[in-house]
């Protein structure tokens, strides 16, 4: 296996619009990130932003009235874009996986969780297993995921179980197919802070037990803080700044980053924090410069016209910033 | 244990229905104008006959007590005298009944075996040809009533082409199979005439699929948009994303769920195939309950309507009662309310 720099996956400038009865929304442009084997990364943004649209590109599995207009997405050096239905479907069985943002839809409504993760278990194994095998390893899966009495929710209706342990079913899910990256999008926001809390330190667990790749999307910083290795913020469809975790709470550089780590609740300020004011522009007519000109607090003139390049500002760190331009460039 | 609970409960809501219906149809049988009694014996039946043949039929008694007389009648075979053919009105139903419901089975039957493939393959392949000429298709059958099905059916398939015989229920020269259940396929089958079996279904194929034609385009629509919106839905991407075969994504995972809608109209669309069944016995000459259902209205024969619009009734109750049975099997959350 070809392996460009020990980069598990790269995502290079991506394009994806979406075809709607008032036009075209142009959600995704130059969107490129990349994952190392084992790293854990975590892509930050308000909702709204593309970062599902991204993960969907990567799974193959954008809805059908996307437009996949430019980019190469390379898995272990091949261009998932272009190789065949059948690779990929290989690839969603064996090596990556991705847990959805919402467990509620996440799950066939009018199947029990036993046959759904019975069918999951089966192709995603390289022999023809047994009935006891399949349902062995089940429910090894479900133990994994911290599900009590894995052999009563098999039995079970999504709708019968509460939210946290969807979750848990879908973790469970992917654990059969996820060898090398798991994509988790927003796993916990649409649960109880507890239980958000509960689902990352499980997740952590796993993916730091079986050596993964892991995707973490989340619309807050403080999230992801103590897990992912790297972060890249992402704003109206475009990354506008990555680095190490600790640069960039430490020297956020981006005018949006800045906001937004202000914007976190701090237990021991004073004042609310007021949100970034001004809202994402609308996708139909975006700027043709820097995206998040309209709200920038330090708009220049260039801003409005060019979209700014990457800059890497110290090791490791970049910005995608007209205001970190080099002389001379 | 929950599954046996959920069919009981609905039918014990079919039998409500049926009490109800039958209090209805019995009441607006009798504060009809006329005097069936009357009716029945001719207008120069001298008045001591007229009241005699009333005090016979209980004409005279509170409405209760002749609802008691009937029903009671109807639990022990005794379904009164059709005053137009002079017999127990069971016999008659015995005899014209069975061509009846096995018309309207094979409705059913053709409606379902055509609109989930349809539905499916058009939702599947959303805005493709396909998905177009499936459209048109479903707009034409919507629009034409089934009487106008049967006909252009007749002159196409009958007239034109000699592929199916126009009328009746068997070819002339065969013989019916042995009476076990009066529906000739049943029989056939049962008594080993195959011949009869395929002379039958021959016949029965026109007749039936212009009752369906209407209920199955309607029930493809539905299916089609519920199959469009599944399959953007989650769930969806997320057994492609875990790599489940297309084939067991599509007519498992997929069509369970978007069956839902569908069937819940295709009790509905029952009633239609059994009131549209009347007038499609006409155009067929089928030996059916139609024509029988219509001599007793003209003669104000008050057991003989009762027997018709009750068996109506009937049927749809069985057809409904079926229906919510495989709603609570593909729809586990149905049972959940109805066990509450
Ligand atoms: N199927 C779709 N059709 C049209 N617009 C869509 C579709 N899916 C997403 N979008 C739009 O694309 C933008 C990005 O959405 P998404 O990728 O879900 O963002 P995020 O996951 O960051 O919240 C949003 O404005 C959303 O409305
Ligand atoms: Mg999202």
């Amino acid at each position: 296996m070809v392996m460009e720099n020990g980069k598990i996956l790269e995502v290079k400038d991506l394009a994806v619009s979406y075809k709607v009865y008032e036009g075209i929304l142009k959600v995704l442009r130059n969107v490129s990130f990349y994952v190392l084997k084992g790293e854990k990364i975590g892509i930050i943004g308000e909702s709204g932003c593309g970062k599902t649209t991204s993960m969907k590109s990567i799974m193959r599995i954008l809805p059908t009235n996307a437009l996949l207009e430019g980019g190469e997405i390379y898995y272990k050096g091949k261009n998932i874009l272009k190789i065949s239905k059948k690779e990929m479907t290989y690839l969603r069985r064996h090596s990556i996986s991705m847990i959805f943002q919402d467990p509620s839809t996440a799950l066939n409504p009018v199947f029990k969780i036993g046959p759904q993760i019975y069918d999951i278990v089966k192709y995603s194994s390289d022999r023809r297993l047994t009935k006891s095998e399949i349902h062995e390893l089940a429910i090894s899966y479900l133990k994994q995921a911290a599900l009590p009495e894995p052999e009563r929710i098999l039995d079970s209706y999504p709708f019968q179980l509460s939210g946290g342990m969807k979750q848990r079913v879908n973790i469970a899910m992917s654990l059969a197919s996820a060898n090398d990256l798991l994509i988790a999008d927003e796993p916990g926001t649409s649960l109880d802070v507890t239980i958000e809390d509960q689902i990352m330190r499980l997740l952590k667990s796993i993916v730091e037990e079986k050596h993964l790749s892991i995707i973490l999307i989340s619309h807050a910083l403080g999230t992801v803080r103590g897990f992912v290795d790297r972060i890249y913020v992402m704003y109206a469809g475009t990354i506008v700044e990555y680095g190490p975790t600790k640069s960039i709470f430490s020297n956020p550089l981006h005018p949006y980053t800045r906001l937004l780590i202000e914007s976190v609740p701090k237990l021991m300020g004073k004042k609310i924090p007021e949100g970034i004011p001004g809202v994402v522009p609308s996708y139909l007519n975006p700027p043709l410069g820097c995206r998040f000109s309209t709200r920038c607090p330090f708009k220049m003139d260039i801003c409005e016209r060019e979209m700014p390049q990457v800059y890497e500002a110290e090791d490791g760190h970049f910005v995608a910033c007209h205001l970190f331009r080099k002389e001379g460039s | 244990m929950s599954t046996f609970k959920f069919v009981g409960k609905s039918l014990a809501y079919s039998i409500i229905s049926l009490i109800g219906l039958s209090v209805l149809v019995f009441v607006l049988a009798r504060v009809l104008p006329g005097n069936p009694a009357r009716a029945a014996l001719g207008p120069n039946a001298p008045p001591e006959a007229v009241q005699a043949l009333m005090q016979q039929l209980h004409l005279n008694e509170p409405l209760y007590i002749q609802y008691w007389y009937w029903i009671s009648g109807i639990f022990t075979g005794n379904w009164g005298l059709s005053l137009y053919t002079h017999r127990n009105v069971l016999l008659d139903v015995e005899q014209f009944f069975p061509a009846t419901l096995e018309l309207i089975i094979m409705a059913g039957i053709i409606d379902l075996l055509l609109a989930i493939p349809l539905g499916l393959l058009a939702g599947k392949m959303e805005n493709t040809y396909v998905d177009n000429i499936i459209r048109v298709l479903t707009y034409i059958g919507i629009a034409i009533p089934s009487f106008v099905v049967a006909i252009f059916l007749q002159l196409i398939f009958g007239y034109g082409l000699h592929l199916f015989p126009i009328i009746g229920e068997l070819s002339p020269g065969v013989t019916p199979p042995p009476r076990i259940t009066g529906l000739y396929v049943i029989d056939g089958l049962l008594t080993g005439e195959f011949n009869v079996v395929v002379d039958a279904i021959w016949h029965l194929i026109l007749p039936s699929f212009s009752l369906a034609l209407g209920p199955l385009a309607q029930e493809a629509r539905i299916l089609r948009s519920a199959v469009v919106e599944n399959k953007n839905s989650d769930f969806t991407l997320s057994e492609i994303s875990h790599g489940l075969p297309d084939s067991i994504i599509t007519t498992k995972y997929l069509l369970k769920p978007s069956l839902i809608p569908m069937i819940t109209i295709y009790a509905l669309d029952i009633s239609s195939i059994i009131a549209n069944a009347f007038l499609i016995e006409f155009i067929f000459n089928w030996p059916g309950i139609s024509r029988y259902g219509l001599n007793a209205m003209l003669s104000k024969d008050l057991n003989g309507i009762i027997a018709v619009v009750m068996i109506a009734g009937v049927l749809f109750v069985i057809a409904n009662t079926l229906v919510d049975v495989i709603i609570g099997y593909l729809d586990p959350r149905s049972r959940e309310e109805v066990s509450d």
